[in-house]
């Protein structure tokens, strides 16, 4: 699998996840496809040894999973290197923004996901849009809004999107947080360099179209157990542990993850949660196709006609918005708490 | 309770009828096995779980009460035909008709998670030990997440599949950790308890049994 980091276009950045959820940075860190296309990627020598510094770290690299070996590379400082202090404070914050978003960031968020439930390992983990791979990226253009976004407001549409809410202000103590944990996270890497493991994987083009009756029985068979038979997650304490897929707590129809690809890409590396890299790229795009094929909250943007927004934020094949899927055209429908 | 009891006796037997099982030649109610045994081979769950269903904590008896009942009926069944391999409670289980299992199941789902149980969070280790680590994060370079990722914040149970840590003991823990690395429990979905704990080492298993053994167990005990 090639990585894409900053993928798709249209759309929004965020890719959001399929199981964890997510929002926030690499996820949202999609950008345009072809933004970056003057970088030139990381040498393969530069590749494998980076690779090779991170199976060194690993206990036991026997037992490592098979698809450990997509991951890796950039290797950021061990959660323990956070320092005391006031900079290591705010870094801590980030850190709680990220994997409790709600808790410490309730104001501007609108569902039930959290970042690292499209980030996980608390946006760490290569393959998984990590927030080192997406630091260095900015600020870039960005096709999605016509102009080139700071890092501070990459994340705004995080918050728009993925989480469904509104943007907290660049000079907010939460983007700050994030932006500080962010930076922290990237310590040594290099910027304005697509690192391997940066964004999502780009999951080749399976030989048939994807398909909303194969996605369901992938679905039944290998992520119901934890995202429910509806899709709608699982709450302890009023709590999401398992975030829903579609429906009104779910990230909406502008965030990244919308994106069949986006989704597709996340969920052949992650998922099941800890089982990354055993689906099928089939079984990936028929089942990202399956839970982007359901109702979910409104675009922002929606401009009082599905098939104008269509047009105007979702020109894309690997969108779905405003198409009939089942039987019903999405986006007409859009889903409120 | 006793109508309730009494129901649950009556809707088993009829869906054994239903479904074809044996009929019991004495029809045994949950609460007279728990206390008594079932008379045909299936021992009184109290004798080892404890009369409230809090188990014990140091032969790693485990609690039953308070656990998702479809688990619970999981394990009865797992136990009989040998996907979780226990000399204990093979017999047992195999003793239980379908009706049997189900009314023990929900009527252990139905006890209140004993306070004999509670632990004092004062008394377990740090949270920043290596047990806390691996029980709230993870280790992903080992494709290992949180325990609370599925487990539930504190492992406190979420649904049939994801059974509570909270509330159990740390050698029960430990012994189930061990018993998926070594194979002889392989009843988890999609492989996830044999991929994880292969991932995990004697002092891994150590730290976060003990760290789980130590967490406060709630009255809202076990499954949401």
């Amino acid at each position: 699998m090639r990585t894409r980091p900053f993928a798709s276009g249209s759309l929004a950045g965020s890719r959001m996840l399929a199981l964890g959820i997510c929002a926030a940075l690499g996820a949202c860190s999609g950008k345009p496809a072809g933004e970056h296309a003057s970088t030139p990627a990381i040498s393969p020598p530069a590749a494998a040894s980076a690779r090779q510094a991170n199976h060194a770290a690993d206990p036991a690299p026997g037992l490592t999973a098979p698809d450990a070996t997509q991951k890796a590379a950039f290797a950021p400082p061990p959660e323990n290197a956070i320092p005391e202090g006031p900079y290591g404070d705010v870094v801590r914050l980030g850190r709680a923004i990220f994997t409790h978003t709600r808790e410490n960031a309730g104001a501007y968020v609108g569902n039930g996901l959290n970042c690292s439930n499209c980030h996980l390992d608390a946006g760490r983990l290569a393959d998984s849009a990590p927030l080192w791979g997406a630091w260095g990226m900015y600020p870039a253009y960005r096709k999605k809004n016509g102009h080139v976004n700071s890092y501070g407001e990459r994340l705004q549409g995080c918050f728009m999107y993925s989480m469904n809410g509104k943007a907290p202000p660049l000079d907010s103590k939460e983007l700050i947080a994030l932006e500080t944990y962010s930076y922290w996270m990237a310590k040594g890497a290099p910027a304005g360099t697509k690192l391997p493991g940066a964004g999502y994987p780009d999951v080749p083009r399976p030989a048939r179209a994807p398909d909303f009756a194969r996605g369901k029985a992938v679905f039944e068979s290998r992520c119901a157990l934890c995202h429910g038979a509806d899709g709608q997650g699982r709450k302890v304490a009023g709590n999401y542990v398992f975030p829903p897929l579609w429906g009104p707590d779910s990230f909406n129809w502008g965030a990244g993850m919308h994106n069949v690809g986006t989704a597709a890409g996340f969920i052949k590396a992650n998922m099941p949660f800890s089982r990354g890299g055993r689906l099928s790229d089939q079984d990936a795009w028929d089942v990202a196709m399956y839970m982007d094929g359901h109702e979910r909250p409104q675009d922002p943007r929606f401009n009082g006609n599905v098939a104008a927004t269509r047009k105007a934020f979702h020109d894309d094949p690997d969108s779905l918005y405003g198409t009939e899927v089942d039987g019903h055209r999405l986006g007409s429908q859009p889903l409120k708490k | 309770m006793r109508l309730a009891g009494c129901f649950i006796r009556f809707a088993g037997l009829s869906a054994g009828v239903l479904l074809g099982w044996p009929s019991p030649a004495v029809a045994v109610d949950a609460s007279t096995i728990a206390t008594q045994g079932n008379g045909r081979g299936a021992a009184a769950c109290a004798s080892c779980h404890g009369a409230d269903g809090a188990g014990q904590a140091s032969s790693g008896f485990p609690r039953l009460a308070g656990l998702n009942g479809a688990y619970l009926r999981k394990q009865l069944d797992d136990f009989a035909n040998g996907s979780r391999e226990n000399a204990v409670m093979k017999p047992i289980a195999t003793a239980l008709d379908a009706g049997e299992r189900q009314s023990i199941a929900e009527y252990y789902a139905r006890l209140s998670p004993p306070r004999s149980r509670v632990a004092s969070a004062a008394a377990g280790p740090k949270a920043d030990s290596a047990g806390a680590l691996l029980a709230t994060r993870g280790r992903w370079s080992r494709q290992i997440p949180g325990c609370d990722q599925c487990h539930g914040p504190g492992g406190v149970g979420v649904g049939e599949h994801f059974p509570p840590l909270s509330g159990q003991s740390d050698v029960y823990i430990r012994n189930q950790l061990t018993a998926w690395k070594q194979g002889t429990r392989h009843n988890d979905p999609l492989d996830l308890m044999k991929h994880l704990s292969a991932a995990l080492d004697d002092n891994d298993v150590k730290e976060v049994s003990a760290w789980y053994a130590a967490q406060p167990l709630h009255d809202a005990g076990a499954t949401p």
